[in-house]
Parts: structure tokens; C-alpha cells; sequence
């Protein structure tokens, strides 16, 4: 008999997560911060970030307009994603809600205040009937159609020259106030956060992951997994409209970029950098990838090679993502054990 | 007389060329238990999709309860009382195994069946897999349903049936892959169902352990009925022992 010793990793919870994880946490104030750090920072930036107009200037806080934006289409996304549900086309979502707000400014002259809920509500129920014919498609079938759907509006808009043409429809409205709008903003981001993580961990999102996993096992629950699905990019096409409607007041004016291609692949890459099956993993990477897009603007045509670079190493190094990453060094430490394998000769 | 609580009659389904339901038609009462046997490919399964309507029938009927269940969407079959488990038992991997059951608790038929919100949907489930032979106390119920052996996603699958509250129960290959003492511990349970009143079909390769169980059997071969009735007088027929063992080679003598 000899016996062998060697060495593997093995992770286990820090002391501090295991002390914080009941009651007795309210016992000491290191282990409060532990737990409640993390999200105050996060909430408290949201709320100091648009106060700093005179800090950081008018561009940054565009470019913090548009990292929001990101973050709702990456909250749908990954919404979708738990249904089984692959979207490669936001910008559908995006400029559906886009349009019909756009539409009702500019031909009945409708205030913000009005076209935004609209067109977030009736744009969802237009967007979920759209796709209602291909839910019964699965995994890429679905995202082919996805990708193809904003390609198809967009051509179908500037052949027939409804809804403004090539030109669009501009002069609509603004949301006054630069402050209003990105508490607006992100009120709408923590709203769907939250709200989607709620969702998700119900029963009723459930059926959603069980859609996602195996959607037999759920019809022969007895379930009508074409009717979860509608209401699952119902509800996933909300915050992306939402998004649609908001950015065509902010930019006042609508057309044919709102289906453009930026839609549906700055969540995707968000996404996939900040993991998916989170919703805050989206919001990390949008938060990561937005202002970085626009410091490389400095590289010119190199800017989009750095990028892609990035990403690269993001799904190569770290598939899981960012957030699971970060989540488990702040919870976890791994250290070495050290095993005995015995061998019998 | 008790009428029939299914009758299916000259069941017909083709894939291409193969007939894989060839005109089977048989009747089961409530709280009878059917066998279905027979080799590899001789429809078991394509009938067993055939009754629960994941395969549309190119031909025949299917009442169920007096109903014409023939080509229904699966689901409404099911919310009317069939529940069926699957040959490869594909679990939700990323929920706790409770949580598995939670989708079925939680369906429109076992939410009208139970009444309401009443109970605990999660004390519902543990108690329910507790009955096909988890441990309750252990960590199993618990765990990540993706890393259970199989003879455990065998029993969840039972468990996801039962869960349903099915007038008929319909099990396809439950004891394959199955330890004997894993086995030895599902009989007893499937015994009690039968005797509440649920009506049994199992499709089955392991036949003593099958027998123990079930009234009635019934052998395809080639998607046709090749013979129906008790299982001690069926199983002595020539044409079910040449079906399965093959038949005997004719010399000229």
C-alpha cells in the first residue's frame, strides 16, 4: 500500500459571510457593512451620479444616458434568456417603443408625459404578438428571427416611406431637465432590476426556467408553454421599449437608426461580459463597456479592435462572467488541501 | 357494469414508411393497471406520446372519461387527468429538486384540484418526495437537481406525475436503470395508487417486477397489438416468445 499526497483547490465561505448570513449580523457593524456595502455603493452612486453635471459635463451624462439604456435592453435580454428564449434583435423591442412614441408626438402632438407609458405598454403587447407565431421555435431558430425582425422594419420602413421614411420624424418633444431624466432613468433600471429578480425566483417565474430546461417536463405539468412564453417577452419587452420610447424624446426624433444594429449587440456584449442569469451581471458590464467604448474613441480605428479584444477575453477567461466572479471573491476564499490517495498495489 | 374510464380504438400512426401504431385499440377501467411490452422499437413509446398528445394519431380515437381526447394539445390533456413521465428522465437542472415539483404543484390542474393557495407549495413538495422515497431530512431534497443519480431522477419523474393528481398515470420505463432495492421500495407506492383508484400504464423491459403490479398486458411488436390478456397466459404465447426471444429456426426434418 502507498499512499499519494496531492494538492487540490477547494473554496469555502469566509468567516464574515457566514457570520452575516442571519440576524446576528445586526450584532456588528463590520458585518453589516459587509452585507450592506455592495448595494449602497451602487444605489448611492445612482443618486449622486446626475448631480454632477458641472463635474463631469454634459457628455458624460449622455454617455450615462446610454449606459442606462444598455442596462434595460441587457435586463431584457437576460429576462428572455431564463424563458430559454435567445433574443439577437433588442433593437426590435427597442424601436417598436421608439416608433410608436415618436408616432403619437409627432402626428397627434402627444406630451412625453403620455406617449412614453404608451408606447411602453402598447409596444409590448405589439412586440409579444409579433413573436407569438415563432415561440414555438427554440435556441438559435429563435434568434435568427430575433436578428432578422428590426433588419426587416427598417427596410420595410424606408422601401414603403410610412412612419417618416428615411427621414423619420424629428422635432418631437423633450423631457426637460437633465437631473429629471436620468433619475427617471434609473429609477426604471432599479425598478426592472429588482423586479425581474423578484419574477424570476417566483413560482411563477419557475415556469420560466422550466421552460428554459426542459419545456416537455413543463407542457406535461400541463402547461400551455406557447402562452408563458407571449407573456415572458411581454414582460421582457417593458424596459426595452420603455428604453425606445425614452430615447426618442431624448434625442428628439425617431427613424430608421432606432432599429439599428448597436441595439441588439451592446446588450448581448454586455451580457456576456457581465454573465448571464443575474440581471445585475448585464448592468455591470453595460456600466463596464459603455464609457470604455467611449475612451477608446481616442485609438480612432483601433477603437473597435481593443474592444473586440476585450471581449475575447472576457468569454475566454471568464465565461461565467464578471458579477459571478466578483460575487464569489467577495463571499469565497479558495485555498489548497491537501489530499491522501491511497493505492493499493 | 363499470364503464371504461379510456378506450382508444384503431390507433394509426406512420413516421415516414414505418407504421409505428398499427390499429391498437384496448380499454382500461378505473383502477386497472396495463403493461405495455415488447422489443426495442415496437411502438411502446410512439403510443404512449399517441394517448398523452405529443404525437398527433394519423388515425383512431382516444376517449378519455367519455371525451374525445384524439389530437388535443398535450397540456389540456394532462389538465384533464393523464399525466405521463418520460423514458429519459431530464430534470430542471438548475432548481433544487424541490423546487422541481414546484411547477407541477403549482400547474392550473393541481392548483384546482388543491383548492386554492392553501398550504405551503414547498412543504407540499418535500412531502410529495418524500413519498416516492427521498430522505427527508437529508440534503437531497435540497441539492442541485442536475447532480442527482439516476435511480433519484427516476423517482422524481414518478414524483412529477404524481404531483398532478392523475386519474391515469402513465410511466415509461420508471424501473430501467433502477437499483432492485430502489425498485423494491417504488412497488409498494405504485400498489397504493392503484388501490386509491388511478388507473396504471407502464411501459415496462423488466417484467417480474412488472408483474407484481399489473391486471392486464398487452404486447406490440411492429407497431400492432400482437396479443392482450392476463400476463401468465400471454407470456406462453408462441407468437409473444418468438417476438421476443425470436423464432425457431425451421429445418427441413
Amino acid at each position: 500500500m502507498r499512499t499519494n499526497l496531492s494538492h487540490r483547490k477547494e473554496r469555502i465561505d469566509r468567516g464574515i459571510k457566514v457570520r452575516s448570513d442571519d440576524i446576528f449580523v445586526l450584532a456588528s457593524m463590520r458585518d453589516l457593512l459587509y452585507v450592506i456595502l455592495p448595494k449602497a455603493i451602487v444605489i448611492l452612486a445612482m443618486l449622486i451620479l446626475p448631480l454632477l453635471k458641472d463635474v463631469v459635463g454634459m457628455y458624460w451624462l449622455n454617455v450615462l444616458v446610454t449606459t442606462l439604456v444598455v442596462i434595460l435592453l441587457a435586463l431584457s435580454w437576460d429576462l428572455l434568456a431564463s424563458a430559454g428564449l435567445v433574443s439577437l434583435g433588442q433593437a426590435f423591442f427597442f424601436g417598436v417603443g421608439s416608433y410608436i412614441a415618436g408616432y403619437l408626438s409627432f402626428k397627434f402632438g402627444w406630451s412625453p408625459l403620455f406617449t412614453i407609458p404608451t408606447a411602453t405598454l402598447v409596444g409590448s403587447i405589439i412586440c409579444a404578438l409579433f413573436l407569438y407565431p415563432v415561440l414555438r421555435l427554440r435556441g438559435i431558430y429563435f434568434g435568427l428571427i430575433t436578428f432578422a425582425l428590426p433588419l426587416l422594419l427598417a427596410r420595410l420602413i424606408e422601401a414603403t416611406k410610412v412612419l417618416g421614411g428615411t427621414e423619420g420624424m424629428s422635432a418631437l418633444p423633450p423631457i426637460p431637465g437633465m437631473t429629471g431624466k436620468l433619475y427617471l432613468l434609473m429609477f426604471v433600471v432599479l425598478l426592472t432590476l429588482f423586479g425581474f429578480r423578484r419574477l424570476i425566483s417566483s413560482n411563477y417565474g419557475l415556469v420560466f426556467q422550466g421552460i428554459r430546461d426542459n419545456d416537455r417536463a413543463v407542457i406535461a405539468a400541463g402547461y400551455n408553454i406557447q402562452w408563458y412564453k407571449t407573456q415572458a417577452v411581454f414582460i421582457a419587452a417593458l424596459p426595452a421599449t420603455f428604453a425606445g420610447a425614452f430615447v426618442a424624446h431624448h434625442f428628439q426624433f425617431v427613424g430608421v437608426p432606432a432599429f439599428a444594429m448597436d441595439y441588439s449587440i451592446l446588450p448581448l456584449t454586455a451580457v456576456v461580459v457581465g454573465g448571464a442569469g443575474t440581471f445585475i451581471g448585464g448592468a455591470l458590464g453595460a456600466v463596464i463597456l459603455m464609457p470604455l467604448s467611449e475612451i477608446l474613441r481616442e485609438f480612432g480605428s483601433l477603437r473597435v479592435v481593443i474592444y473586440s479584444l476585450l471581449l475575447l477575453l472576457f468569454s475566454i477567461g471568464l465565461p461565467e462572467g464578471l458579477f459571478k466572479y466578483v460575487k464569489r471573491k467577495y463571499s469565497q476564499i479558495e485555498r489548497l488541501t491537501t489530499m491522501e490517495e491511497v493505492k493499493h498495489d | 357494469m363499470i364503464e371504461p374510464i379510456i378506450k382508444i380504438s384503431n390507433l394509426c400512426k406512420s413516421f415516414g414508411g414505418t407504421k409505428a401504431t398499427n390499429d391498437v385499440s384496448f380499454e382500461l377501467k378505473p383502477g386497472e393497471a396495463l403493461g405495455i411490452i415488447g422489443p426495442n422499437g415496437s411502438g411502446k413509446s410512439t403510443l404512449i406520446n399517441l394517448i398523452s398528445g405529443f404525437v398527433k394519431p394519423d388515425k383512431g380515437q382516444i376517449l378519455f372519461k367519455g371525451i374525445n381526447i384524439t389530437g388535443m394539445a398535450p397540456h389540456k390533456i394532462v389538465n384533464l387527468g393523464i399525466a405521463r413521465s418520460f423514458q429519459m428522465s431530464r430534470p430542471f437542472y438548475n432548481m433544487s429538486v424541490f423546487k422541481n415539483l414546484i411547477i407541477p404543484i403549482s400547474s392550473p390542474r393541481a392548483r384546482k384540484l388543491r383548492g386554492g393557495k392553501y398550504g405551503d407549495l414547498d412543504e407540499a413538495a418535500i412531502h410529495l418526495l418524500e413519498e416516492v422515497g427521498f430522505e427527508r431530512d437529508s440534503q437531497v431534497p435540497y441539492k442541485e437537481a442536475g447532480a442527482l443519480p439516476h435511480g433519484y431522477l427516476k423517482r422524481l419523474e414518478l414524483a412529477r406525475c404524481l404531483a398532478l393528481e392523475p386519474d391515469i398515470v402513465i410511466l415509461d420505463e420508471l424501473f430501467s436503470g433502477m437499483s432492485m432495492s430502489e425498485i423494491a421500495s417504488v412497488v409498494p407506492l405504485l400498489e397504493r395508487i392503484k388501490k386509491e383508484g388511478k388507473t396504471l400504464i407502464m411501459v415496462e423491459h423488466r417484467l417480474t417486477e412488472l408483474f407484481k403490479i399489473i391486471d392486464k398486458i398487452i404486447v406490440l411488436n411492429f407497431g400492432m397489438k400482437i396479443a392482450e390478456g392476463l400476463p401468465r397466459d400471454v407470456m406462453t404465447q408462441d407468437e409473444v416468445t418468438s417476438a421476443y426471444l425470436g423464432s425457431e429456426v425451421k429445418t427441413g426434418a
